[in-house]
């Protein structure tokens, strides 16, 4: 589903990523790890498409497309989601009318039907409950005055509303308490099927005790340090980021990473 | 922001000329001029009175240059052509009988008028240039005891109403705008809702400049008697040309005891180009009287059009309990400029007044909000609500707001709140991550934005408001 290939992405003239190779397939599971500034977030934003974010080399195939020429908006019909780290407000808009466009404009993409308001109200109160939102958040404005817990619910949310192939998480449990976690988690869980896959991107073992990863791969400088299975996010934990930047530096710098 | 780039493509679908034949009399502004108008116009004396004492004092007066946040050009006033109608019999039996261009052009304008054709559920009258081509639903509202007619039949068929009334809420000193147009208006709306009745249907005017030369000066005036009350809709636009062309327009309400208007424009006129060259100088003076207690007078604007935009819809609010309300959207884009506002003056007891204004301002343009809330002596327990907030897109364009407040007394509470935010390219990559077009996702922002707006206006115009933001927004962001 997603190959990328020897990606090189930064900001500002500054690189980031330097040479990402991962492969993601239906079904799968996979989880981002690494330290703060080891180019986590700006994977899920290149791969979402943020217009700050430049690629300098490399290439990204979904489904066979290549992904780095299309616009956000056509990845985003096409099934890519993110789930931001720091979901964004807009003031004024209701919740269920800017899902409403989204979900709308996905069908249109598609070939299929658009929902008008009554039908697509039935339609979120069924996929509310994965996240279990009640319908007061539904008239309330775009994330404006939700808590942090209610902001990555809503995230959530909005991937049961959209159903997409390929939907990377960025951050989702940060700020979240115990419980929320579980909620969201527990979200996602039901949101995954044989013919979708899922990034994780965290910083923190504990996430994964509810979504349970196939893959885990962890970063650092820009590179994927390691790679294995579950297990790996429970060596992490117990030792610590410092022990892959250990091996990092025994492999020297600038050697590729896998 | 690094992506607001503003490219600006502008689709302004009214820019049209309408083919008409017309009559016009020669440029220039005089004594001479107004005569003519008025022997045009077939006006009794006193009219020509009202029109020369307005001409004596417009003379001693200056344009108002030095305290708008505006810049433009000299105005030549013997430049402009005062008067231009078209051509057509000069009495109409029935709406049948009007040129079938200008029924054309106001049915691509969206307002059809012959009789199979019309809207359901609002009266319009079609004020083309200088004059009221036609208006609908007349009979039907007469049933009811609604005056709905063109000024200048109103000066011929109800000419004690209209000399009451007329300059009573603006008198023709009141400013240099209004004076000029008290001197040569030369055709408007007229609507008198006697006691008691709730007006059947909404009533609307629709304003179309077509003749490049002349200016438009209009009057409107609806006097909402004891218990009365109706809603009443504007709308405006003019063809594209490389010339500015002048329009000044007064509208007075009055509201007796208990009595509401509910007063909504949408101002569409041709904006100028992309460098800001042709458009409309809107210079428009309006202001309603609540005359009577707890009456009620509410404004709501969508302002979208106008090279330049000088307008204050206000209240003066005498009636003890009476409302003055004041809803506003600002919008400009490439080189437009706007400096809008209310004057909410609180004379009676325990008055209220409500100010929202949404000032978006793209491109190179200037947006500035201008509101007086004064709360006079005797206005005990009076209130006012102000909420201004502004919002920018791209990096060369500007937002003013100068609000001035004068409270004369301590039983009264003024608030007033602003903001300015800007469309930011997080809240643009937000919504489309979630498949929403970089446009739509403008659309959709800026809708929220002026959602406490909208939701004022009557159930058409707020689509047609919607959709008009977005189109003039178009490739302002990118």
């Amino acid at each position: 589903m997603l190959e990328i290939k020897n990606l090189h992405a930064g900001i500002e003239g500054r690189e980031i990523l330097k040479g990402i190779n991962l492969t993601v397939n239906k079904g799968e599971i996979h989880a981002i790890m690494g330290p703060n500034g080891s180019g986590k977030s700006t994977l899920a934003k290149v791969l979402a498409g943020h217009p700050q974010y430049e690629v300098t080399a490399g290439e990204v195939l979904y489904e066979g497309r290549n992904l780095l020429e299309m616009a956000p908006d056509e990845r985003a019909r096409e099934g890519v989601f993110m789930a931001f780290q720091y979901p964004i407000e807009v003031p004024g808009v209701s919740n269920a009318q800017f899902l409403r466009l989204a979900y709308n404009e996905k069908q249109k993409h598609l070939g299929a039907d658009e929902l008008d308001p009554l039908e697509f109200k039935d339609l979120l109160k069924e996929r509310a409950k994965v996240v279990e939102m009640d319908a007061s958040f539904m008239t309330r404005s775009v994330n404006e005055g939700f808590s942090g817990g209610e902001k990555k619910r809503n995230e959530i949310l909005q991937m049961a509303v959209l159903e997409p192939k390929l939907a990377v998480l960025d951050e989702t449990d940060s700020g979240l308490d115990i419980d929320a976690l579980r909620v969201v988690a527990g979200g996602v869980n039901q949101l995954l099927t044989p013919d979708n896959a899922i990034i994780v991107v965290t910083h923190y073992q504990r996430l994964l005790n509810y979504i349970v990863p196939d893959f885990v791969h962890v970063l650092a400088d820009g590179r994927i340090a390691r790679e294995g299975g579950k297990e790996l996010a429970f060596e992490l934990e117990s030792k610590g980021y410092d022990w892959i930047k250990t091996l990092d530096g025994e492999k020297g710098a600038g050697a590729p990473a896998n | 922001m690094s992506t607001a780039e503003l490219l600006a493509k502008q689709e302004y679908k009214y820019g049209f000329v309408t083919d008409i034949e017309s009559d016009m009399i020669p440029r220039g502004l005089s004594e001479d001029t107004i005569r003519l108008i008025v022997e045009k116009k077939n006006e009794p004396e006193w009219m020509l009175e009202f029109r020369l004492k307005a001409y004596r004092h417009w003379l001693t007066m200056t344009e108002p240059k030095h305290w708008p946040n505006l810049t433009y050009p000299k105005i030549d006033y013997q430049d402009v052509i005062y008067y231009s109608a078209p051509k057509q019999k000069a009495t109409k039996k029935s709406l049948d009988e009007v040129d079938p261009e200008l029924l054309r052009t106001f049915e691509k304008l969206g307002i059809p008028l012959t009789e199979q054709k019309q809207l359901a559920g609002v009266a319009v009258d079609a004020v083309f240039d200088s004059v009221s081509v036609a208006t609908t639903y007349k009979e039907k509202l007469k049933k009811h005891g609604v005056i709905f007619c063109s000024f200048t039949e109103a000066i011929r068929d109800y000419p004690e109403l209209v000399k009451k009334y007329l300059g009573s809420v603006v008198p023709t000193n009141d400013n240099f705008f209004a004076a000029l147009n008290s001197a040569v208006f030369s055709d408007g709306s007229f609507c008198f809702i006697p006691k008691g009745v709730r007006c059947p249907m909404e009533l609307s005017t629709y304003f179309r400049i077509n003749n490049s030369e002349s200016g438009q000066f209009e009057r409107t005036l609806i006097v909402a008697e004891e218990g009365s009350s109706v809603s009443y809709l504007e709308g405006c636009t003019a063809p594209k040309f490389d010339k500015n062309q002048l329009h000044a327009a007064v509208v007075e309400l009055v509201a007796l005891d208990d009595a509401q208007i509910k007063y909504s424009t949408v101002q569409n006129w041709y904006a100028g180009d992309e460098e800001g060259r042709g458009g409309i100088y809107n210079f428009v003076t309006k202001r309603g009287k609540c005359a009577g207690k707890n009456s009620k007078i509410s404004w709501t604007q969508v302002e979208t059009g106008s090279a330049i935009t000088w307008k204050y819809p206000s209240c003066i609010l005498q009636g003890d309990n009476s409302i003055g309300e004041f809803y506003s959207v600002a919008l400009t884009n490439h080189a437009q400029q706007a400096d809008t506002g209310t004057k909410m003056i609180h004379l009676g007891k325990n008055t209220r007044s409500t100010i929202i204004s949404k000032g978006i301002a793209a491109g190179k343009s200037n947006n500035s909000y201008r509101g007086l809330v004064k709360v006079m002596p005797k206005a005990e327990g009076a209130r006012n609500y102000t909420q201004c907030d502004s919002m920018l897109i791209g990096s060369t364009c500007g937002a003013n707001t100068f609000p001035y407040i004068e409270v004369m007394n301590n039983s009264s509470s003024v608030e007033h709140e602003a903001s300015t935010s800007k469309i930011s390219e997080e809240q643009l990559f937000y919504l489309q991550q979630r498949g929403i077009s970089q446009e739509d996702a403008v659309s959709l922002i800026i809708n929220g934005f002026c959602k406490d707006v909208f939701l004022q206006l009557p159930m058409e115009f707020a689509v047609e408001a919607t959709r008009l933001l977005g189109l003039k927004l178009e490739g302002s962001v990118g």
